[in-house]
């Protein structure tokens, strides 16, 4: 922390400290003095405010993205180049190191502000060409190439020409509430979440409400669980309150499983103090003195910054015992997640937390009156619970007056595969798929056509063309047989073959099953199985084989029914979905494999022949080099040939070969 | 890797209780970069836990491994957005590569190979993480390269 | 009461009953293969599925709380499809041998399939074969037939509190094993065998001594003795579906001679044997100061398990050798000597209620140089043997037992339930101590199923404290009581298996409370309606000391009746 800080006291009339809070202690610190006037003491902390919210500043600022995406994308290095800039040439600037602001295609992202200026975003940012940005902007003459925009602030002088940064095509459609920090502030700076209005939700609960006015203040927001049940979360909140105990948990479920999601790593490494508030403000409304992030290990980095986050909030008294006088205690823990997808599931997550196998137990009970160590307790979904400060702090009409019927507010979304701008983004309920792909993402690279926008993760299911114009809402989803899930949008274009997803979802599901129930554990590999018999080699193949294909259609059906309506748990009950849904909607294309034994779109290798053209081929010998398997033969400047029986149909030769003389059908 | 032994991990827990397990397990892992039988054995000892309880909860969670891990670490993102973009030639590629299977430690032991249920960046699809560091767009040649290169260090090494 | 409809007629239920017990008690036949009464419902099978009005999807009736009101359907033909379905999921992975299978006659699985017509292979699946493992001297497991209903591991967690096997694993590749997935003769495996009683198929059976017994009586130079367990002659009759419980002892006596064995022994005889010289062990520990409480040795599987978990408390173990180890002794030497037999020339076989009595028969201090005993077979084998042998025994005359080892007095025989041993003890303790039998040798807080039975004894001065367990899981609540620091017991019983010996791993597949209750009620009988009723009033017993060992506790006895435990080390 800096010598003269949001956090250091006034004057000597200031009597509270992190120690000794009063009620009033957040609103004091950020929009006081409130226990003492004093026009130099309140200069003081406005002058602190704007130099914490840029409004004045002294020398230029880079922000630097951050994020798991950012760095992936080489953003450390940039960082690297950046440092050494700075110090060759002696410039004098403060950098900031943000999290992701969502769009992850053009990472690594850098953004510059000069003093009085806007602040100007560039993309692709990398050690070749981070020196020739700086140096441009620090002279007044930003570089064009890169320039992503500018955003746009009060007081600021704004740069010519320039477009504004949330007017890019992937920002403009964009809803961005709980996004708001993202990329903007850096995430574990406690005082920048307060200066922008953190924790004042909180001290507003704390000082004047009850516990069962937060509830109705939620419930009547109509916010649904985010993490794909779209259960109420003002009314699962009631179950827990009206339980008596001794004790009850509040856990924030982020153990993001569904391959295809980032949305609430994302979040936890923006934004982690958002999260935070909405789980200190949730454990209030419960009842319960004992928090938990039950967090994936695999995101190191939001753990990371968690765990800094905590430890602040530790030391400011914003948790701990006695609460800024309010005498509500709470205490957080992080429980790393051991890699189980079914520990989404709640009785899985809470058996996986008592630090047992993740299998699910039968409900009722439910964890609202029985759960974590047989004590009534929420879990929360990430993205539910960072909504729940702006609803406390505007009121939940505000909240409703975004979205649909039966679904409020907005939705984050992970969108990933073909895409022209992958990324995380916010959208209003309601917002229909077709704008989220080919406005917000951009539309599809190659000009290839669309094939189908897979929702919702392994429970989820294959939105085709025809309804692209669905609007996004829990029930809408429903009715073409996709569902909300926690917001993975995995969008395919021409080049997938519908019954290699559905295979892929089915081996992840047979392998995440927790092995518990029969439908799940036996039914899901049954599934798989008939899948990878119609995608098997067809050389091995005889009569009885494409009968039992045949038949395997068939049954994959009213297998799918039958786990759907017994499983144990929503894992067992939403696992044939992906199957449903693509039989429902590219039904030709298993009947193209079934009969034809083809895959016309290539993915399905069993299926696939290779062939060397014999008047292209040169015989370079190229590609009997690159094969693994021996399967190319042929003697040098003589057309080779391939042995079907050895192909392994790697791809290898296609992609060596010079000639353009291997075709695949 | 680091030298705190188990005893002193377990030092680290107040009185552990059986939800001290996954914790400790963990913990043990990111030590030595996988369980033995003995650190079961003992973990069992201390939480009052029958053996078969340690191993049926290791053995659940995809995190633990039971045998020593490669000098390099790779981990392959099978998410849908990686799966969609390509990921299954790339690990093929990386198996034949390395010569072993995912789940396996190379027969040099300077790799083992991990498939991952998502990593969680998957706009950056396909992804592999070797040693942490993750890699973005990959395909075969890129991963080829990159097994290059880090034999070539560790030969130089030698 | 609550009232819910069930197939539109109305029905009666206690509040926080769960369904399926409503059900079966209207006589509404719902299948499962995971449920066992007084174990945690799991709903992992999801046969017992019903319909219920206001939930879209099917419910499991044996872990669903009934509520007033309560509308249910129990054989729509959804359900019946989604039973069916499910059970086919199951035979589709589950290996098609059913005609080697031991359980092919009272396989759950086998039983359902015919039960729910199923006669189509619908499904199909790839499996690997997961080898049997052998390793255990008592318990053969074959997880290739497993269904991983959990039962196994239910009981040995909760009946027992060993926990020697949980699931391993996820998904598809879900197991059920050791830790490890080792060998069961490195885990802690007590060899109690109450896993292979709760197992519904095949994948849980005894290590079978049956062709050691076939080859024993084809060699013309070997003597086969057989002893009997008191439980086994309670228990078999309900093999040959009896109508109602009944001892066999009779016809069971006749059919082992007709089997092949030349001499017939009763355990009881033994029991009365170790009466005298447990009795003698009790007496001469209060009264030298010795530790206290003792506790009884006769169950192996318990005694596996002090020397695994609480080695601590083996100088509190009687030092008596089991019965079945007494006699097999006894026969070896006196009864040999006797009868002018080379001792090594006699195959000597007993019948248990027991699979830890196979690992028993094989700990080498079980023997001088040869073992006392040569093969163990249960209630289950013995019933094998017998169809083996095309032995019908309620088609024979009732005979009894050889001499001199066939007499044993009611207090031999109650060594068969809870409680019996403890009263057997109390009752000759009494004579060693005042010289005179107690009036009345029934002692009723130990006669029941209750887990843990404690009682205030007067004998004499003298008033000592007593306790009975059965099933290990309250052994141990009751040793964490002693090791806490409680004084006031001096006598500790413990069985391994819930009811006692009656309620043993090697009983019929499927036994059950009641089954349990039955063969109890039996064995009380007996005591009640025979005239013997004391070890020490035993005619041979006597004939034994003056002839042979002399006193109880003397040397002879402690070479031959005594033995010693050791800290077993095993993967806790």
């Amino acid at each position: 922390m800096l010598k003269d800080n949001l956090f250091s006291r006034c004057c000597d009339k200031c009597w509270h400290s992190s120690e000794k809070a009063c009620p009033d202690y957040i609103s004091c610190l950020t929009q006081g003095p409130l226990c003492h006037h004093d026009e130099k003491c309140e200069n003081k902390k406005k002058e602190n405010i704007s130099r914490i919210t840029l409004k004045s500043m002294e020398k230029p600022m880079i922000f630097m993205g951050l994020g798991t995406c950012g760095m992936g994308a080489g953003a450390l290095k940039t960082l690297e180049e950046l440092e050494n800039v700075i110090k060759e040439e002696n410039i004098d600037v403060e950098i900031r190191k943000t999290g992701c602001i969502g769009l992850c295609t053009l990472e690594p992202l850098l953004d510059i502000k000069m003093p009085g200026r806007t602040r100007l975003s560039y993309g692709h940012v990398t050690e070749k060409n981070v020196r020739k940005i700086l140096n441009s902007v620090i002279n007044g003459k930003p570089e064009e190439e890169n320039l992503i925009g500018q955003h746009f602030s009060d007081g600021d002088e704004n740069w010519k020409n320039v477009p504004g940064f949330f007017d890019h095509p992937f920002f403009i459609n964009q809803k961005r509430w709980v996004l708001k920090n993202c990329g903007i502030n850096d995430p574990v700076d406690l005082e920048q979440y307060l200066a922008n209005g953190g924790f004042l939700a909180f001290e507003k609960i704390l000082k004047n409400e009850l516990q069962a006015s937060v509830c109705d203040e939620i419930e009547k927001s109509n916010l649904r669980g985010r993490g794909g049940g779209g259960f109420p979360t003002g009314k699962k909140w009631k179950f827990a309150l009206n339980t008596p105990a001794d004790q009850k948990y509040m856990i924030c479920n982020a153990d993001e499983g569904d391959p295809g999601a980032f949305m609430d790593r994302a979040l936890i490494e923006g934004d982690p103090y958002r999260l935070l508030e909405g789980l200190m403000i949730a454990s209030y409304a419960i009842g319960a003195t004992q928090a938990y992030v039950y967090i994936r290990a695999e995101y190191p980095l939001a753990i990371e910054r968690l765990i800094e986050a905590i430890s602040n909030l530790k030391k400011f008294g914003f948790i701990g015992e006695n609460i800024l006088d309010s005498g509500f205690s709470l205490k957080i823990k992080i429980k790393k997640g051991a890699g189980a997808f079914v520990c989404g599931e709640e009785t899985a997550l809470i058996h996986s937390i008592e630090g047992k196998r993740g299998m699910p137990r039968v409900r009722p009970p439910f964890p609202a009156t029985r759960g974590l160590f047989d004590k009534p307790t929420i879990i929360n979904n990430v993205e539910t619970l960072c909504n729940i400060p702006d609803i406390i702090t505007n009121g939940y009409e505000w909240f409703c007056a975004a979205g649909t019927e039966t679904s409020k507010g907005t939705k984050v979304f992970a969108l990933s595969g073909n895409l022209n701008y992958t990324g995380l983004v916010e959208v209003e309920m309601g917002t229909p798929i077709r704008e989220i792909i080919f406005q917000t993402g951009g539309g599809i690279p190659d000009n290839r056509e669309f094939k189908a926008a897979q929702i919702g993760g392994p429970s989820g299911g294959c939105i085709p063309p025809q309804h692209l114009d669905i609007k996004v809402d829990y029930e809408n989803l429903k009715t073409v047989g996709a569902m909300m899930g926690s917001g993975g949008l995995v969008i395919m274009d021409d080049k997938a073959c519908m019954v290699d997803v559905a295979k892929f979802f089915m081996d992840f599901i047979q392998r995440e099953s927790c092995g518990k129930c029969i439908p799940c554990r036996e039914g899901t590999r049954r599934m798989l199985e008939i899948l990878q018999m119609v995608t098997s080699n067809p050389s091995s193949d005889s009569s009885m084989n494409s009968l039992e294909r045949l038949s395997g259609i068939i049954t994959l059906e009213k297998l799918a029914e039958i786990i759907k309506s017994t499983s144990l748990c929503g894992l067992g009950q939403t696992a044939p979905n992906p199957v449903i849904s693509t039989l429902r909607y590219f039904r030709s294309e298993y009947e193209e494999h079934i009969f034809n034994r083809k895959c016309s779109a290539k993915v399905c290798k069993e299926l696939l022949t290779y062939q060397i053209d014999e008047d292209k081929c040169t015989g370079c010998t190229l590609c009997a080099r690159v094969c693994p398997s021996e399967a190319i033969k042929g003697a040098v400047k003589s057309p080779h040939y391939i042995i079907s029986e050895n192909c392994v149909r790697c791809g290898s030769c296609l992609v060596a070969c010079r000639q353009n003389a291997i075709s695949v059908y | 890797m680091s030298n705190i032994s188990l005893t002193d991990i377990l030092k680290e827990f107040r009185d552990p209780a059986r939800d001290s397990l996954i914790p400790i397990l963990q913990r043990e892992q990111q030590q030595r970069g996988f369980i033995s039988k003995e650190a079961m054995i003992v973990i069992g000892e201390k939480l009052n836990l029958p053996v078969s309880k340690v191993y049926g909860v290791a053995s659940f969670y995809n995190q633990f491994r039971f045998n020593a891990p490669g000098l390099h670490q790779i981990q392959v993102c099978r998410g849908t957005a990686c799966h969609v973009k390509g990921s299954s030639t790339v690990l093929d590629s990386l198996e034949m590569d390395v010569g072993c299977k995912s789940g396996e430690t190379s027969k040099d032991g300077l790799f083992s190979i991990e498939v991952v249920a998502c990593v969680g960046a998957c706009s950056l699809a396909p992804v592999v993480v070797v040693d942490g560091e993750f890699h973005a767009g990959m395909d075969s040649t890129k991963m080829r390269k990159i097994n290059k290169t880090l034999r070539k260090v560790h030969n130089a090494e030698r | 009461m609550l009232e819910l409809i069930v197939n539109d007629k109305p029905v009666k239920a206690d509040k926080g009953e769960m369904l399926l017990s409503v059900l079966r008690r209207q006589g509404i036949d719902i299948p499962t293969l995971c449920h066992v009464e007084g174990l945690t419902p799991t709903g992992a099978c999801r046969l017992c599925v019903v319909e219920v009005e206001g939930q879209s999807g099917l419910v499991p009736s044996c872990a669903c709380q009934v509520y007033n009101g309560m509308k249910v359907k129990t054989h729509t033909n959804r359900l019946i499809e989604a039973r069916r379905t499910l059970l086919e999921l199951i035979m589709s992975s589950h290996p098609d041998d059913c005609l080697y299978c031991q359980r092919r006659d009272t396989c759950e699985l086998l039983e359902l399939a015919s039960k729910l017509g199923i006669k189509e292979r619908r499904y199909k699946s790839v499996r690997s074969n997961p080898s049997l493992d052998i390793s255990s001297p008592s318990i053969v497991r074959d997880p290739s037939k497993c269904i991983l209903c959990g039962r196994c591991v239910r009981v040995c967690e909760e009946i027992q509190g060993v926990g020697a096997i949980d699931f391993i694993g996820r998904g598809s590749d879900c197991s059920v094993g050791t830790a490890f997935n080792e060998g069961l003769n490195t885990s802690s495996c007590v060899n109690c065998g109450q896993c292979i009683t709760a197992c519904p198929v095949g994948a849980l059976t005894e290590a079978r001594h049956i062709n050691r017994v076939l080859n024993a009586m084809s060699n013309p130079e070997l003597t086969i003795v057989v002893q009997h367990a008191p439980a086994v002659s309670v228990t078999l009759g309900e093999m040959y579906n009896l109508p109602s419980a009944a001892d066999v002892q009779g016809v069971m006596i006749a059919g082992l001679r007709k089997a092949g064995f030349d001499f017939v022994f009763d355990t009881g005889f033994s029991a009365d044997l170790t009466i005298m010289e447990e009795a003698s062990e009790l007496v001469s520990r209060i009264s030298n100061g010795g530790v206290l409480p003792m506790m009884t040795s006769c169950s192996p599987a318990w005694v596996k398990f002090v020397e695994q978990y609480y080695p601590e408390m083996i100088p509190s173990l009687s030092t008596c050798k089991s019965p079945m180890q007494m006699l097999g002794a006894i026969t070896k030497s006196w009864w040999a000597e006797k009868n002018k037999l080379d001792k090594s020339k006699i195959f000597s076989v007993a019948v248990m209620p027991c699979t830890a009595k196979k690992f028993e028969a094989s700990r080498p201090e079980m023997g001088i140089g040869i073992p006392d005993i040569d093969a163990v077979l249960t209630t289950r084998e013995l019933y094998d043997l017998f169809n083996i042998k095309g032995v019908k025994p309620f088609e024979l005359k009732p005979m009894n037992n050889d001499n001199p080892f066939g007499q044993r007095s009611t207090a031999g025989k109650l060594f068969g339930a809870t409680g019996g041993v403890m009263e057997a003890a109390i009752r000759t303790a009494h004579f060693l101590i005042t010289g005179e039998n107690m009036k009345n040798p029934v002692i009723t807080e130990l006669r029941d199923m209750t887990g843990i039975k404690e009682a205030r004894v007067k004998i004499g001065e003298l008033e000592i404290g007593v306790a009975v367990a059965s099933g290990l899981s309250n052994a141990r609540k009751l040793l964490d009581e002693i090791k806490m620091g409680r004084k006031d017991i001096h006598f500790i019983e413990i069985m391994s298996c819930p009811g006692g010996c009656i309620g043993g791993g090697g009983q019929p597949y499927g036994t059950d409370f009641e089954s349990v209750r039955n063969r109890m009620s039996l064995l009380y009988k007996i005591d009640k309606e025979e005239t013997v009723k004391y070890s020490h009033e035993n005619q041979s017993i006597s004939e034994l000391y003056r002839d042979f060992l002399g006193k109880p506790l003397s040397g002879k006895s402690h070479t031959l009746l005594h033995t010693e435990y050791m800290n077993r080390v095993v993967m806790k």
